[in-house]
């Protein structure tokens, strides 16, 4: 009968496995606990020195969600964060197919150019968008209405919502993208041989095949415009009740000394993305994400 | 009849120059050589997905050469079968003939008699995940064949198949063949299918294109 037993080299090399581990748990469990603990950290902000009918009623959501400031800006947050969420998609899809599926002059550039406003400080982004509507035709007077651009867009709505799109639309991007490189692109090509042109092919192959990808694209796009706020401050304002979004609220908040009103918006924006991460998560592809 | 005149075709590395030769209408026609050699190129060229850099390439008396891969009139099985991910095994035989507007009563038609000669009534209603390697080829060959093409391009349809089933798809292979009475060119590294379905045979050597007798 044959017996197995340890050899000492064995027992060293099973530590070193173990130790390998650990090592790499408490290093890379350093940061998951720092997220953990932050995130904790706002609750029990919140809920110090509550009775349980405070808790309930008289919390500092309730209060933060009883001011009509606040209520308009989670509003105008909600409508500008889809709309720039839609028109990233709007874009990514084209701007990643093209960049997975073809070779052009300058693809290389253009696939750096697009990672700009990733890497780009968010306040020069903002001041950058504040410049470009400082030239022409931007400041030229609209036929008939008698106001520039310039004037319908910055410090107003619009420079909200194309502001989180300069930023959130380069996430959707990278998204797309790599969505695209993942699609077999030999189903197009056969598309092509059963009668398909170029855009029937891609509109009934390829963009049902990206469908989670584009699930992802949106969803991280939704969550980029939320926590956008250097691009906001400079190029649309924090105007209350006109231009302040959650983010530009957290500041208000804050600058005014009101620390309660300032984790309670923030804990409004931790729920929204956590849902879309859970959204994302659940239905999203799983492997493209930015 | 599928006719190639002085083809060159240039695909990564290599390229495949003067290539001429003719499958003969209604025959198999079965192009052999090694992994790497240009196969796929040659036919992804005949099919027109890949350009001709000179050459013509002339499909049921039409000269194609410029063609693109809609106006040819070719049915094409890749290797993999690229299969639709997002459609069931009846979207995938209809979906030529939706492309052509055909009326959904000729369509249906279309489906049940493909799927009879396919052996794949059972499937019509599966997405081809989960599908095996021999039901996957069966799709793509009637989605191939749903809009009656008189050319049948099928690149290594038997690769990814097992050796049982490979009886099978030999003997389905040809009776399809022969029943739709298309022209086929079907491309392999395997000289024991080549002489197992071919009527006209050609290798693939040092970039030229010669006929082997059957």
């Amino acid at each position: 009968m044959m017996t197995s037993q340890i050899s000492p080299s064995d027992q060293s090399h099973r530590r070193s496995d173990k130790l390998f581990y650990v090592g790499m748990g408490v290093i890379g469990g350093s940061y998951v606990l720092l997220i953990v603990l932050f995130l904790a950290a706002d609750i029990a902000y919140m809920l110090q020195g509550s009775s349980r009918h405070q808790l309930v009623f008289d919390n500092p959501l309730v209060q933060a969600l009883s001011k009509p400031e606040i209520r308009f800006s989670i509003l105008l947050s909600l409508i500008s964060c889809s709309l720039s969420a839609i028109l990233s998609l709007f874009v990514a899809v084209p701007i990643g197919y093209l960049l997975a599926r073809t070779q052009f002059f300058g693809r290389r550039f253009v696939d750096a150019l697009l990672d700009i406003p990733i890497i780009l400080p968010p306040l020069v982004v903002g001041l950058s968008l504040l410049i470009l509507f400082q030239f022409w035709p931007l400041t030229a007077r609209l036929p008939g209405i008698g106001v520039t651009l310039n004037e319908l867009v910055v410090y107003q709505v619009p420079a909200v919502i194309l502001a989180q799109f300069a930023v959130a639309a380069a996430f959707a991007v990278r998204t797309m993208k790599a969505t695209f490189e993942q699609i077999n692109p030999r189903c197009e090509q056969v598309a092509l041989t059963l009668g398909c042109n170029r855009w029937q092919a891609f509109s009934h192959v390829s963009l049902p095949e990206a469908r989670r990808g584009m699930l992802t694209a949106i969803t991280l796009a939704w969550a980029r415009a939320l926590g956008e706020f250097g691009p906001l401050l400079i190029f649309a304002g924090a105007t209350r009740n006109k231009t302040e979004v959650l983010s530009t609220t957290v500041f208000l908040e804050l600058s005014i000394g009101d620390i309660e009103a300032a984790v309670a918006v923030s804990l409004i924006m931790v729920t929204a993305a956590v849902t879309v991460l859970l959204v994302t998560r659940l239905w999203g592809a799983k492997d493209v994400m930015v | 009849m599928i006719e190639l005149v002085n083809v060159c075709a240039r695909s990564g590395h290599f390229s495949l120059c003067d290539v001429s030769f003719q499958v003969r209408t209604g025959h198999y026609g079965v192009l052999m050589g090694r992994t790497g050699c240009g196969k796929t190129t040659l036919l992804e060229t005949v099919a027109g997905l890949k350009p001709v850099t000179s050459g013509q390439i002339i499909l049921s008396g039409r000269d194609v050469t410029h063609f693109g891969p809609a106006q040819r009139g070719i049915g094409y099985v890749p290797q993999d079968g690229a299969l639709f991910s997002t459609m069931s095994v009846r979207e995938h035989l209809s979906f030529a003939l939706k492309i052509r507007r055909e009326s959904s009563e000729t369509i249906q038609k279309r489906v049940i008699k493909l799927a009879k000669m396919l052996d794949i009534e059972s499937l019509l209603d599966r997405r081809p995940l989960g599908l095996s390697g021999g039901e996957r080829q069966r799709v793509a060959l009637g989605r191939a064949l749903s809009f009656r093409p008189r050319i049948l391009l099928l690149d290594e349809p038997l690769s990814a198949v097992d050796e049982d089933t490979r009886e099978e798809m030999y003997e389905l292979l040809r009776r399809v063949q022969a029943e739709t009475r298309t022209t086929a060119l079907h491309v392999t590294h395997n000289s024991a299918e080549a002489q197992r379905l071919g009527q006209s045979l050609f290798v693939i050597r040092d970039g030229k294109v010669i006929k082997e007798e059957s």
